[in-house]
């Protein structure tokens, strides 16, 4: 009697009653009971499979019987946007960047549609397509539409070889235009330019990388941090020019690019130019239409729109009110991760609202690793100080604590080839841990394989000499502790 | 640098291409020493009637000498099977000599055969030996007494005669590989030291050519797996087809064909002379060449993950353990008389460590072969569950075992071709656990053989039978032509994770009861596919790392390559407290509610 037994029906009366009787009378008495989800099935349409829509794609459909239909012009299937230049240098394949089997959309009942969405019609709820397929009704709206590279007017933008690093339509023109050239030349030194950098490097082909900034991303990286970087380009024999604005792109004769000229006006010969000036909402498309739009497409808090049953997250939403010192557009794979999630709750039922929690990311610059927890910026603020550890032969790794000047607690750090344990430092910095305690801990944040050299020792004593008035006692392991 | 490389890559070509060459390189001429020194006595005078012609003969390839002796063995059989067989005309003769209503007797065998010639004297001797059941017995139908005769007649053809006037296929397999190696003749024989640099000296140097100038040449220490899949080799390309093909054939002559392959066994005599102070054999050269493909490739593996201490001092240890371990010891052993023993060799992956033979030999020896068997159990009892539960099954599969070594090292250009499909993990677990079940049954046949002298299992199971098939098809066939030959085409690890019943049994304890896990880091993990790429387990290690749960998998050998590849800093290798090793998914970062547990 398992059925009786679990709503709690005394023996005797259990006894009596088949499960048939006992569905029926709790039915009857409690309609409510066996709802545990809406009975109704809406049409939930996702614009964009990238990963902001099928996060929550997949989480409407663990929480409901909602149709999905997830439509995107760019792939079939889901696949690591982030992995993209690891496809070029040959890393991995295409096929090997798709998180999912293909089997586990039908499994999951996620219908996939490839098509690029040219319109949308807001009061009929209906999506327009290219090439006269018939339109789609949806009863809820979900716009992932992720980012386009950004072009600021430079002269000879749009020239053949002229491109952006987002898309896999974009790294499918830059196989085809940077087979067999003598030269490709980056413009913007952030994240995705780097990456370009180092996936033609990958190739033999010679890079000369043009940063606006006078060091590179010291927008981001504090002063020290940066300069490793800019060592790290050039020990790659990457031609690094720091300062160096893109003026024009000079195009052959048959409108394919042949060098770029410099804002000192040196020319660069060239066949192939990537611009990698940063990523901004991709929104063209809806920029004319009911929905209300700034750089991104607004949203409240629960990532809703202006229009009701229409929402938007990822890369293409901008928050009406930011999140403490987040951006209001985050551009970070784990911030769309998190909004699908969230998203799916309140399609499902349950308004809720998007709580990032601390603020961490990470990323590769060639060798060297990155990872970020808190808040650390180029300049530390008026309240901050930092505690900052480099290794001092090789220069390649490195640990940058900031602090409140006054409590000194800790606020974030910037780890560069050490790996830091996330979960440590997000409840150190959560709890407003002291300097000195987490300096004194610091190897519970360890997060490097085994029999990697440990330089905690090094960072303590580095620590006892800036502050004098505490000493920390580097402890050291047993072997015993060591091995087990 | 570049051109060093380049020679190197010459100079290796060159160096297999003379290997390769030396295949066939030798003459063969069978003498009357070589049969006095391969045949038995008694059996000299017939083989030497029957193989008239090809003394003397020269052969300018072991193909045809191959083919010519095993005629002249079947001739041989036959022959004598004609000579000293029962023909019809016996069993007719046997046949009337008794009635089925009357009891049978085999004093009828002095009538029918009342000569004294010898072939009339085995047949009745025989007849005594393999029908003497029948004496005394009463047979319902003459059709079941001549069956009977007649039965008793085919098997005196197939074992007797065999036995004892010709040769059964056991010693014709021996024996064309011992004539053979002994009637080579030509420049390896004469000057071995000379083609053992023109091949394996020239090889490793071209090799070490190509490979040191990587340490500059490939770019600063760091994960470079350019081009990979771009790659004829490691991609499945021509290149790798070729590979495959070549390692394919090599296993095949290796364990069922040695006799073709004499030449090559020839070449590394001197230095089986110098360790064990006997000629080499098949398994010797295998030994040779696997320890010099994982010290060569352990090179390799050093340069390419030169930024990773933790696969550095793994590397040490796979090239250590089978150097020293499986190479050197056991051949040093032999050479003072002791038993061959691998140390580091485990049952049920040794699975022929409880044959009777083997036992016999071990428990012959006394002392130390008794530690010998000791430790071997001690293993298989406490080594394998104690470490397993202090670190995982590492300890031994990607630190210590030969199969893990060779594909650590050798095998690492190919770790990106394992199948991480939900399918193959669903074959896996039948293919592997059934080949542990397939070898727990055969040894504990074998050993009911051993106790009881009885070869019959259940009454039903020949165990006799069952280690054969166990040795052809698993032993030999899975775990070398498979489990090595398919490196180019299915990973390196196909043996490891379809097939080895000792990781089975290690990943059990890994799955239930270990402290060994592989951790996620918080919400770092982007999905790029970098883990499950280059695990060669075919772990599909990214659906754990971008849900945040921690990897506890029966298959993972704990290689370390997926925490090596990932640009995030997500995975990492620990022992820690059990507590929390089936952890609920966690990803750091959404504060937008509370995961349900």
């Amino acid at each position: 009697m398992p059925l009786q037994k679990s709503l709690g029906l005394h023996r005797q009366i259990a006894d009596l009653l088949t499960d048939d009787d006992t569905i029926f009378i709790f039915y009857t008495c409690y309609p409510t009971a066996f709802q545990t989800k809406p009975t109704s099935m809406d049409h939930i349409v996702i614009i964009g499979n990238g990963i902001s829509g099928i996060t929550a794609a997949r989480s409407i459909r663990k929480r409901s019987d909602h149709k999905i239909t997830v439509i995107s012009g760019e792939t079939d299937h889901f696949f690591s946007r982030t992995a993209l230049m690891y496809i070029y240098m040959g890393h991995m394949t295409y096929e090997h960047t798709k998180p999912y089997e293909d089997f586990f959309w039908a499994k999951n009942r996620i219908e996939l549609k490839r098509a690029w969405v040219s319109g949308i019609d807001f009061d009929k709820k209906q999506l327009q397509f290219d090439e006269g397929e018939p339109p789609m009704t949806y009863d809820k709206l979900v716009l992932a539409l992720g980012s386009k590279s950004n072009k600021f007017g430079w002269p000879g933008q749009d020239l053949k070889g002229v491109q952006g690093m987002y898309s896999y339509q974009n790294l499918e023109y830059i196989e085809e235009y940077t087979t067999d050239i003598s030269r490709g030349v980056i413009v913007g030194g952030g994240l995705i330019g780097i990456e370009l950098a180092e996936m033609l490097h990958s190739r033999g082909i010679p890079t000369t990388f043009l940063v606006r900034e006078s060091s590179f991303w010291n927008v981001v990286l504090p002063a020290e941090e940066s300069a490793m970087i800019n060592r790290e380009i050039e020990n790659n024999h990457v031609d690094l020019r720091l300062s160096t604005e893109l003026k024009e792109i000079v195009s052959d004769e048959n409108g394919r690019v042949k060098a770029v000229i410099t804002g000192d006006g040196e020319t660069i010969e060239c066949q192939f130019v990537g611009l990698t000036a940063g990523v901004s909402p991709n929104v063209a498309f809806v920029k004319d239409t009911a929905l209300e739009t700034n750089r991104g497409i607004l949203v409240d808090e629960a990532l809703a729109t202006n229009i009701p049953d229409v929402y938007a997250v990822g890369d293409c939403a901008e928050f009406r009110l930011p999140n403490g010192q987040r951006r209001p557009i985050e551009q970070v794979w784990y911030t769309g991760r998190m909004m699908g999630e969230t998203v799916a709750r309140t399609l499902t039922g349950e308004r809720t609202a998007y709580r990032p929690g601390i603020w961490f990311n990470s990323a590769k610059f060639f060798d060297i690793e990155y990872q970020t927890y808190g808040w650390v910026w180029a300049k530390d603020r008026e309240n901050e100080q930092s505690f900052y550890w480099e290794e001092p032969q090789l220069g390649n790794r490195s640990l940058r604590i900031v602090y409140d000047k006054d409590s000194k607690k800790v606020l974030g750090c910037n780890a560069f080839g050490l790996r830091m344990r996330h979960e440590v430092w997000d409840k150190w910095i959560g709890e407003g841990t002291q300097l000195q305690t987490v300096v004194q801990d610091l190897e519970k944040a360890h997060f490097d394989p085994e029999f990697f050299k440990r330089y905690e020792q090094d960072i303590q004593l580095q620590y006892n000499t800036e502050f004098p008035s505490a000493q920390i006692t580097p402890r050291k392991k047993s072997l015993l502790e060591k091995i087990f | 640098m570049k051109i060093i490389q380049q020679s190197g890559l010459i100079i290796f070509l060159i160096g297999f291409g003379l290997f390769l060459f030396s295949f066939f390189l030798p003459s063969y001429q069978v003498t009357h020493s070589i049969v006095e020194g391969q045949i038995d006595d008694n059996k000299q005078a017939t083989f030497l009637e029957f193989a008239d012609d090809m003394i003397g003969k020269s052969y300018s390839n072991n193909i045809e000498l191959v083919s010519e002796l095993g005629t002249t063995f079947d001739n041989i059989n036959e022959a004598q099977v004609k000579k000293y067989g029962l023909s019809a005309a016996d069993v007719e003769a046997i046949h009337r000599a008794n009635r089925a209503e009357e009891a049978f007797t085999l004093a009828s065998l002095d009538q029918v055969f009342n000569s004294v010639k010898p072939e009339d004297e085995f047949k009745k001797k025989a007849f005594a030996d393999y029908g003497g059941w029948m004496d005394g017995r009463n047979y319902s139908s003459e059709d079941e007494l001549k069956n009977h005769i007649a039965n008793v007649a085919d098997n005196i053809r197939k074992y007797g005669i065999v036995n004892q006037f010709g040769f059964d296929k056991y010693k014709i397999k021996d024996l064309k590989y011992s004539i053979v190696k002994a009637a080579s003749n030509g420049s390896i024989n004469d000057r071995a030291g000379l083609w053992i640099f023109l091949t394996y000296g020239l090889t490793i140097i071209g090799a070490v050519m190509y490979l040191l100038p990587k340490r500059t040449l490939d770019g600063n220490p760091g994960i470079k797996n350019n081009g990979i899949f771009h790659s004829a080799m490691k991609n499945r390309g021509w290149l790798g087809i070729l590979t495959g093909t070549f390692l394919i054939v090599f296993y095949i002559l290796l364990y069922f064909y040695p006799e073709y392959m004499t030449a090559w066994i020839s070449t590394v005599d001197p230095v089986s002379q110098f360790l064990k102070g006997s000629d080499a054999g098949r398994f010797f050269l295998y030994g040779f060449i696997y320890t010099l493909c994982i010290l060569v490739m352990g090179v390799r593996m050093m340069i390419k993950y030169r930024h990773s201490k933790y696969q550095i001092v793994r590397t040490i240890s796979v090239m250590f353990f089978q150097t020293a371990f499986a190479f050197l010891l056991p051949e040093i052993l032999l050479r003072l008389n002791q038993p061959y023993f691998d140390f580091k060799n485990i049952w049920p992956l040794d699975y022929d460590f409880f044959f009777d033979n083997e036992l016999s030999t071990l428990i012959a020896n006394g002392g130390l072969g008794i530690f010998m068997l000791g430790w071997g159990i001690g293993l298989i009892i406490i080594g394998v569950p104690v470490f397993v539960y202090f670190f995982g099954k590492r300890w031994y599969c990607s630190w210590v075992c030969g199969c893990g070594g060779l594909a650590e090292t050798l095998g690492d250009p190919y770790r990106q071709l394992s199948d991480k499909s939900l399918k193959a993990w669903k074959v896996e677990r039948w293919t592997i656990h059934g080949v542990l079940v397939f070898a727990v049954v055969m040894t504990i046949g074998v050993l009911y053989t051993y106790w009881t002298g009885s070869s019959q299992l259940f009454g039903i199971v020949d165990t006799y039978q069952m280690r054969s098939v166990y040795g052809a098809w698993i032993g030999a066939g899975f775990a070398g032509v498979v489990g090595t030959g398919f490196y180019p085409l299915m990973g390196n690890r196909v043996w490891c994770r379809f097939g080895c019943p000792l990781a089975a049994y290690l990943g059990l304890i890994q799955r239930f009861k270990s402290r060994f896990r592989i951790t996620t880091n918080g919400g770092q993990c982007i999905s790029c596919g970098n883990c499950s790429t280059y695990c060669e387990m075919g772990i599909d290690v990214r659906w754990y790392a971008q849900r945040g749960q921690n990897i506890v998998r029966s298959s993972c050998v704990g290689c370390g390559v997926c925490s090596s590849v990932c640009p995030r800093g997500v995975l990492n290798l620990e022992n820690r407290d059990e507590d929390g090793r089936f952890n609920q998914p966690i990803l750091i970062g959404n504060d937008s509610f509370k995961v349900e547990a």
